[in-house]
């Protein structure tokens, strides 16, 4: 495509050309009913006045007779000006006026009529003139022609002709030019777009959309979709690890349980040994089982799929039904475990997944806490599991005394399968903080990891219910 | 137990063919949706279990096309879709109970019994009574030989739960829903300790134990004498 088929392509070209033949039908119609209006206004005056002379004319003559009309006549008839008079007897031979010629039968009959003629003074080959008269015949026969000359009339009619076929054309020719203008423009920021869009498409990911920063409709565009590649480079980037990772922390169960399996089939002796390897695979699946509906779960909140299953209630709810099903077991650790949740923190969210994330922080507060430090100065260690809200937020937040993570580390410990290394030996998958994390972010919150001076305090933050 | 299994995968349902029988129950086995509605309309059985995806008539119109004849027989889906809202539309589509593949056959087998033994169930006692314990539903109160036992609100339900499932098998996922209305797996086992204190309460002091660990399983509560 050439580069003017592309310009004359453009939306913006073709609105143009829209607006441009709308404003012109527009300016064309405006003109003409103006043209239009301003001759019929011309021809009524004139009637009205010829009217009135012929009125005080025909007085004069039925006072005065034909002597005194032709003075009269005679005497208006050297006044310079548009005004035609001619007196004629009843044969047409003309006695008083200045007119010299006129079209042959204009006479004949009264009326009104729009004639050619020539004035008294002209040359018979010089232009003709046209006039609107009115002729009347005078009781004795006579007739008596008043009129004025057209000229005028049709000259302002003429100039405003020219005047509104200009105007078309200049709208036309400024308008085409501005259309290109305003086309040039959003068809080179179109295209700075689509070759940005061709490099992404090829692969580059990082690539971004370019922001004038003039907050125009472009710009929106480019900031959304800016945004959007910042979600998919994300979305990606996780995908990515998730599967590295993913192959790791799946294939190191899956290795072991082959080799005990095989182990089994070369050294088991008695059924006692190979109910006991058995026994063992069996565990092993099921845990595998469970860090896979773990990964499921983290892609589908993640996903935004489970933001259907959204109702209204109160956090504390949640924060005093986690207490009651980890009490036991805190208690069962030598830990204490505390509920704080008086004043009503509303949120709109997924009940079930908010649950399961703050039952997997309790648990975690839990399964570190209790070999740190059950006991502090004395009294059992405490995990405090509380609900309220902050500003705008809703905070989830469970404290325990256990070894803390360091600042640096808090980060990382939020991917998947990431267990600090001093955790390496506990059970879990690596994804409970994870889970929690991908809960918060699907309710627009998140999950912040801080110092609880000392042990650490896991914050789900969630966007209070208005 | 009389038992129809529509299942598509052969090997899985041979698999709990067997296993059903090893337990004593009888089963039946139909490999599409069509040949199980024709097979359920048709016979008489004390609980079915649906795979959700089947070749010719998926699981939830079956059990839709069943319930719309007002055949009331109870049906444990069996599906690879395991979140919340999945099930939600099991449940919602007529059946009776949801289990996510891949599960554990003691898992399956606990809660087709559950479901099976329903219909003679024991909802509408106001009174459960095993052995010499018993628990009034309406006034709240637990009473083991002469002693009344003070238990936590939750701890009620949880005894409620096993008593009116008595001489049943009752795995830690099934009170994990049924009195915590949780969907989710706890990292750790956290049923265990609540068990563990409702034992000491309920059992603690008395020669016959009435709580029961089922290994591998979960839990039962029965009289022992019998």
């Amino acid at each position: 495509m050439t580069a003017l088929g592309k310009l004359l392509r453009t939306t913006a070209f073709r609105l143009t050309l829209v607006y441009l033949l709308v404003v012109a039908l527009f300016a064309a119609f405006l003109l003409g009913y103006f043209a239009l209006n301003t001759r019929r206004l011309i021809t009524e005056q004139i009637t009205s006045t010829v009217e009135a002379e012929m009125t005080v004319l025909t007085q004069q003559y039925n006072q005065g007779g034909i002597r005194r009309l032709v003075v009269i006549i005679e005497n208006r008839s050297r006044r310079p000006g548009s005004s035609l008079y001619l007196v004629t007897t009843p044969t047409g031979e003309g006695l008083a006026g200045n007119v010299g010629s006129i079209e042959p039968g204009v006479l004949d009959k009264p009326g009104w009529f729009e004639t050619a003629y020539r004035r008294l003074e002209e040359q018979q080959e010089g232009p003709e003139h046209h006039a609107l008269v009115n002729v009347f015949q005078l009781p004795s026969g006579f007739r008596l022609l008043i009129g004025r000359d057209l000229d005028e009339r049709e000259r302002m009619y003429r100039i405003i002709a020219t005047a509104g076929r200009w105007s078309v054309a200049i709208v036309m020719v400024l308008g085409i030019a501005g259309g290109i203008f305003v086309s040039r423009r959003v068809l080179n920021r179109v295209d700075a777009m689509t070759d940005t869009a061709r490099t992404i498409m090829a692969g580059n990911l990082s690539g971004r959309l370019q922001e004038t920063g003039t907050g125009d409709e472009f710009d929106r565009l480019a900031l959304n979709l800016n945004g959007m590649l910042e979600r998919i480079e994300l979305l990606m980037r996780g995908l990515k690890e998730v599967s590295d990772n993913v192959a790791h922390d799946l294939k190191t169960p899956l290795t072991r349980l082959r080799n005990r399996c095989e182990e089994a089939l070369r050294v088991a002796k008695s059924e006692a040994d190979y109910r006991a390897a058995l026994e063992t695979t069996i565990e092993e699946s099921d845990g595998l089982i469970r860090t896979f509906d773990a990964l499921l779960m983290i892609a589908r909140a993640e996903s935004g799929e489970a933001r259907q299953g959204m109702v209204e209630f109160d956090a504390g709810e949640i924060a005093r039904d986690i207490g009651d099903l980890y009490e036991p077991l805190a208690d069962e650790k030598g830990l204490s475990l505390r509920v704080e949740a008086a004043a009503p923190a509303r949120v709109k969210a997924n009940r079930e997944l908010v649950s399961q994330a703050l039952a997997n922080l309790v648990d975690n507060a839990i399964k570190y806490a209790a070999d740190a430090a059950p006991l502090l100065n004395g009294a059992a260690a405490e995990v405090v599991i509380s609900a309220g809200a902050d500003g705008n937020r809703i905070l989830l937040t469970v404290g325990d005394r256990g070894p803390g993570i360091p600042t640096p580390d808090r980060p990382r410990a939020i991917e998947r399968f990431v267990r600090l290394e001093q955790s390496r030996s506990k059970p879990g998958s690596g994804l409970g903080l994870s889970l929690a994390a991908a809960v918060a972010r699907l309710h627009g919150g998140e999950l912040r990891l801080e110092d609880n001076d000392p042990g650490l305090k896991a914050v789900i933050a969630l966007p209070r219910a208005n | 137990m009389r038992l129809l299994i529509i299942e598509d995968d052969r090997d899985a349902a041979d698999y709990l063919l067997k296993a059903f029988r090893e337990v004593g129950h009888v089963a039946d086995l139909a490999f599409d949706g069509e040949e199980g509605l024709a097979l359920a309309l048709d016979g008489h059985y004390d609980a079915l279990v649906i795979d959700r995806m089947l070749p010719k008539m998926d699981g939830l119109s079956v059990i839709g096309a069943l319930r719309a004849k007002d055949i009331e027989t109870p049906v444990l889906i069996l599906s690879a879709l395991g979140q919340v809202d999945d099930r939600v539309k099991g449940l919602r589509a007529g059946g009776d109970d949801y289990l996510p593949k891949p599960y554990s056959f003691s898992e399956l087998l606990a809660r087709v019994e559950v479901l099976g033994r329903r219909h003679g169930g024991r909802s509408e006692e106001t009174v459960y009574r095993v052995g010499d314990l018993a628990l009034d539903r309406l006034s709240h109160r637990v009473v083991r030989g002469e002693d009344e036992i003070p238990l936590q609100p939750r701890e009620f339900r949880l005894l409620e739960y096993l008593m009116k499932h008595a001489g049943q098998v009752v795995t830690r996922t099934m009170l994990l829903e049924n009195v915590w209305d949780y969907h989710f797996d706890p990292q750790t086992n956290v049923i265990d300790v609540h068990i563990s204190r409702l034992r000491s309460k309920i059992d603690k002091g008395f020669s016959q134990p009435l709580l029961h660990t089922v290994r591998g399983a979960g839990y039962m509560i029965r009289d022992g004498a019998r």
